[in-house]
């Protein structure tokens, strides 16, 4: 054929060009780089030694902290969503529906705002656990938003005929609804619900416009709080490999359950 | 003469604009098997569905032992205890053991305790020949055994009726002889059975009465030799005539 002549082995004329000019682009840059300001500003190891106990302690642990409760508030707020939006009762699924439309409409940067300056603000009213506890529930007002479409999704990807069955039975809809539908439909959530626990970790990064104490820090803001002291650049780079060792697990363990939710249908 | 175990009364239902059920007057006695025949898109499965209510009648109304479960007022989870359904697809919980599908609703809705609801279920088990795969996973188990379990899911509840939608019809031809022995046993034991089915040689052994529906409507009822054998009808006899094709 016409076409394979003007191939060389296995490297068509586009790949080689495109490799020469990759090789080009990354000479250059390390020619031009100033290597020495690169590492003392982003791979400081006497800064990253510095941030280390407090890192780990602090930062890390109150990431973590964030997300999982965050995630279950979430989770709860969501399962009481997604039953609404599948209810027979019309204001129930009416409220479920602009609740979740709006919640995933609006950024969340601006959710937590309203809960942390804009509720006290106008109503005088803190909500418990100061800033991060507003924070918290403010993550958890968008994450029940979002979960809530994916535990419908799950709900629904039950077959029929076993709400039927259990109903035939003499099981109530809500007995149904918990006994049986909603164990096979968390099997097939198990997934999503990773992934939005990983969106989770990183949405916990806008904790730091709301304004922590030195013991409430998340990683973003204990990044930050360090960038200002050494006027250096290198507590992003450690708090960034820090994300990528919780995430990057976790995003090949979805894929992996992925895999395994695709083969057991 | 004693209150029949299954009376429908001018039954209509409706699917948004499509009229299914066109007006069904129709009564089941204590220990009558009846099978309903026709070709399908007749409404003989959506008449089945009614009688335990999973499929809500526009209009009329349904009495199974002179109790009107049409009437809201009516405890249907109750009344289906005691109205066992086997669907065409087995519809067992593949989250659970065979021996949990058969547990569960004794344990939630009739209040057994465990061993109570397991001696009741290995009894079942046992009835419908299949005690050996308790504690497998309905995914383990032949389409002939799944619609076996199914059957001994619905018998755990203590019905005093069974109803069947298609028992047989997802199955492979060698798996239906076992299943169709398991309901030929239970008539003989006089249970009241309602049966949509088109394995005719069943409904000719087994039926004490056949009711032939098609277009909404009962177009003819009666015992097996007739409705089966000599049909009155045109449609009947076309309908019987395809069957015997197949």
């Amino acid at each position: 054929m016409a076409t394979r002549k003007r191939r060389v082995g296995p490297w068509s004329l586009g790949t080689v060009v495109a490799w020469l000019i990759t090789i080009f682009v990354v000479a250059m840059l390390a020619i031009v780089a100033d290597w020495e300001r690169i590492g003392h500003h982003f791979f400081n190891l006497e800064v990253a030694e510095a941030m280390l106990p407090q890192l780990l302690t602090v930062a890390a642990r109150n990431t973590v902290i964030y997300t999982i409760a965050s995630f279950c508030i979430g989770f709860v707020l969501a399962l009481m969503l997604a039953l609404m939006r599948l209810s027979s009762f019309g204001p129930a699924r009416a409220f479920a529906l602009a609740y979740i439309e709006l919640f995933r409409g609006l950024p969340a940067l601006v959710t937590l705002i309203l809960l942390a300056f804009g509720i006290p603000i106008a109503f005088s009213l803190r909500i418990p656990g100061g800033s991060m506890g507003a924070a918290v529930t403010g993550l958890s007002i968008v994450a029940g938003a979002y979960m809530a479409e994916t535990i419908r999704g799950g709900i629904e990807a039950v077959p029929r005929g076993q709400m039927e069955a259990a109903r035939s039975l003499g099981m109530s809809h809500g007995r149904t609804m918990f006994s049986i539908i909603l164990p096979q439909a968390f099997r097939i959530m198990i997934p999503p619900l990773t992934n939005e626990f990983v969106l989770l970790i990183k949405d916990t990064s806008l904790f730091y416009v709301v304004g922590s104490t030195p013991a409430t820090r998340e990683l973003v803001k204990f990044a930050r709080d360090f960038m200002s002291d050494r006027r250096n650049a290198t507590p992003l780079t450690v708090i960034a490999i820090v994300y990528l060792l919780i995430t990057l697990p976790l995003t090949y363990l979805v894929r992996r359950l992925e895999a395994r939710v695709g083969r057991g249908r | 003469m004693s209150t029949p175990a299954i009376q429908i009364i001018d039954l209509h239902k409706y699917f948004g604009d499509l009229e299914v059920l066109k007006g069904i007057d129709f009564q089941i006695d204590r220990g009558e098997v009846v099978c309903i025949v026709g070709p399908s898109g007749s409404g003989k499965s959506t008449l089945l569905r009614c009688v335990n209510l999973l499929e809500e009648p526009t209009s009329g109304q349904v009495l199974i032992d002179g109790i009107n479960i049409t009437d809201p007022s009516t405890d249907i989870d109750q009344m289906r205890t005691r109205i066992g359904m086997v669907f065409q697809q087995f519809n067992l919980f593949p989250h659970l053991t065979v021996l949990r599908n058969l547990t569960i609703a004794q344990i939630k809705v009739l209040k057994r305790s465990k061993e109570e609801a397991e001696t009741v279920a290995m009894d079942m088990l046992e009835r419908v020949g299949v005690a050996d795969k308790a504690h497998e996973y309905p995914i383990r188990c032949s389409g002939g055994q799944q619609q076996r379990v199914a059957i001994a899911r619905s018998l755990c509840m203590g019905p005093e009726m069974m109803l069947f939608d298609e028992p047989t019809s997802a199955l492979d031809p060698e798996l239906v002889g076992e299943v169709l022995d398991v309901m030929r046993s239970l008539a003989r034991d006089g249970m009241t059975m309602m049966v949509v089915t088109h394995e005719m040689g069943f409904a000719k052994d087994v039926a004490d009465r056949v009711v032939f529906m098609d277009d909404g409507v009962i177009v003819e009822e009666g015992p097996p030799s007739e409705v089966l054998v000599n049909p009155r009808t045109d449609r009947a006899r076309r309908f019987l005539r395809m069957v015997a094709e197949k």
